[in-house]
Order: C-alpha cells, then sequence, then structure tokens
C-alpha cells in the first residue's frame, strides 16, 4: 500500500491527516482510489481527467512529469507526494 | 479582488532580510525565489530554490527543491513564507502572482531591486485573489526570539 503525503493545504479534505495510505498499481490507480470519497480533492488535483498543470506529484521524490506521469508505477512502500507549485511573476 | 492594509507584522531579522536582498542580487536580472521557515522562537530557516524558469518576469520553484524544503517546514509546522524578486517593478503581487497563490497560509514577500540604492522587502497575504498587506518588520534576532 502506498502512502501519498498530503500537503498542508489540502489537509481539510483529508480529515486534517497528514499521509493517506491507498492501494493501487500506479499513480492514476492511487489518485482516483484517493479521491473516490472525497469529491472536493478531486477538484483540487483533476482537471478533466487529467492533473491539474499547477500540482507537482513525485513518486519517492522525483517528479511524476519526468516518469511516466499518473501512469507511474507505484510500488508497495512508494510515498507519493502532492505539493502545489509555487509559481508567479513581475507582470500580467 | 481587493486590496486591504491588514494589522498582521511579519517579523525578519536583519541577517535573513539581507541574505534575500543578496539573493535577489545573486542572479539579477532574473527573478529569484525561496521559502522561509520562521520557528517558534522567531528564528527563520532560509530556503533559496532555484527558478526553473530562469526568467526576467516569470518565476517556478524547481519542483524537487520546493518538495525538500517544504516537507522540513511541513514536518516542523513553522509558519511559512514564500519570496521572489520583481528586479524591475515595484513590490506589489502581480496579477500572475495573485492568480497561482496556492497557499493560503503562506505570507507572500516580494523583494525588489527597482531603486537600486534601497531594495525593500514588503509582505502580503493572498487569500482567494484577496490581497492584504502584512507590515515586513526587521528585529535584531533576539527581539525576533522575544516577539515572535
Amino acid at each position: 500500500m502506498a502512502t501519498i503525503r498530503i500537503p498542508t493545504v489540502l489537509r481539510k479534505h483529508t480529515d486534517g491527516h497528514a499521509t493517506v495510505d491507498v492501494d493501487g498499481a500506479t499513480v492514476g490507480d492511487v489518485f482516483r482510489a484517493l479521491v473516490a470519497d472525497r469529491p472536493e480533492l478531486e477538484e483540487q488535483l483533476f482537471e478533466a481527467g487529467e492533473l491539474r498543470g499547477y500540482v507537482n506529484v513525485y513518486v519517492d521524490d522525483e517528479d511524476i512529469r519526468y516518469l511516466d506521469g499518473l501512469d507511474t508505477p507505484v510500488a508497495a512502500n512508494d510515498e507519493i507526494a502532492i505539493m502545489p507549485a509555487v509559481a508567479g511573476g513581475a507582470l500580467g | 479582488m481587493s486590496t486591504a492594509i491588514g494589522s498582521e507584522v511579519f517579523r525578519i531579522d536583519q541577517h535573513t532580510w539581507t541574505a534575500l536582498i543578496d539573493h535577489a542580487w545573486s542572479d539579477f536580472p532574473y527573478e529569484v525565489c525561496g521559502l522561509l521557515g520562521t520557528q517558534p522562537d522567531g528564528s527563520i530557516k532560509h530556503f533559496p530554490i532555484d527558478n526553473a524558469e530562469r526568467s526576467m518576469t516569470y518565476y517556478v520553484m524547481e519542483p524537487r527543491q520546493l518538495l525538500r524544503a517544504m516537507r522540513e517546514i511541513e514536518d516542523h509546522e513553522w509558519d511559512l513564507a514564500i519570496y521572489h524578486s520583481h528586479t524591475h517593478t515595484h513590490p506589489y503581487p502581480s496579477q500572475t502572482d495573485i492568480r497561482l497563490a496556492a497557499y493560503p497560509d503562506a505570507v507572500y514577500l516580494i523583494v525588489t531591486l527597482q531603486d537600486r540604492d534601497a531594495p525593500d522587502i514588503r509582505g502580503f497575504r493572498i487569500v482567494d485573489g484577496d490581497v492584504t498587506e502584512v507590515e515586513v518588520r526587521r528585529v535584531d534576532a533576539t527581539d525576533s526570539n522575544a516577539s515572535a
């Protein structure tokens, strides 16, 4: 079972829990199980079935953008971390 | 969207203030960014983070460095501040800053080098598009401990 690390900003959707243990063979599977009974979390993470662009997801500290995205395989003791991106700029 | 002047104070010791200004100059004219974690005794741990965009007008914190720094801050339950520099513009959150502000519990600090002779740091809360200014007050390390 993989452990998902929930950032402080999203813990209101996990009853304050910093981590949630979820089964799944890929990051996508794990996330679908995570949001199955937390629809408000689904809205935070997904848009039209795809991960929102400003949400960073890591498997054992590797950004899944550089792995296989939501198809990245997850081993039993992996930690999946969610971290909203921090970005901005002087213009716009 | 609205802007307000709040009564909140963000205390920053002189060492950290100088470190942020130095960081802003270090990659001029590109924007720099990073996190601060304020500990219960008021002391601040500084996490400079690479700007993955290396742009003069945009910043994205390098994801892996962001994860490591944020994990340390969250695990210790330190107060979070997020900073970046504006190298040519005034220290106020841009529409981009406001739109992308994903951390309502954080103080957003902007280091401005607009006045080359007098760099400045200003602070803001950004919650659901509303911007409230936070007074950034420079203190001695001992003062910050006493008043945090």
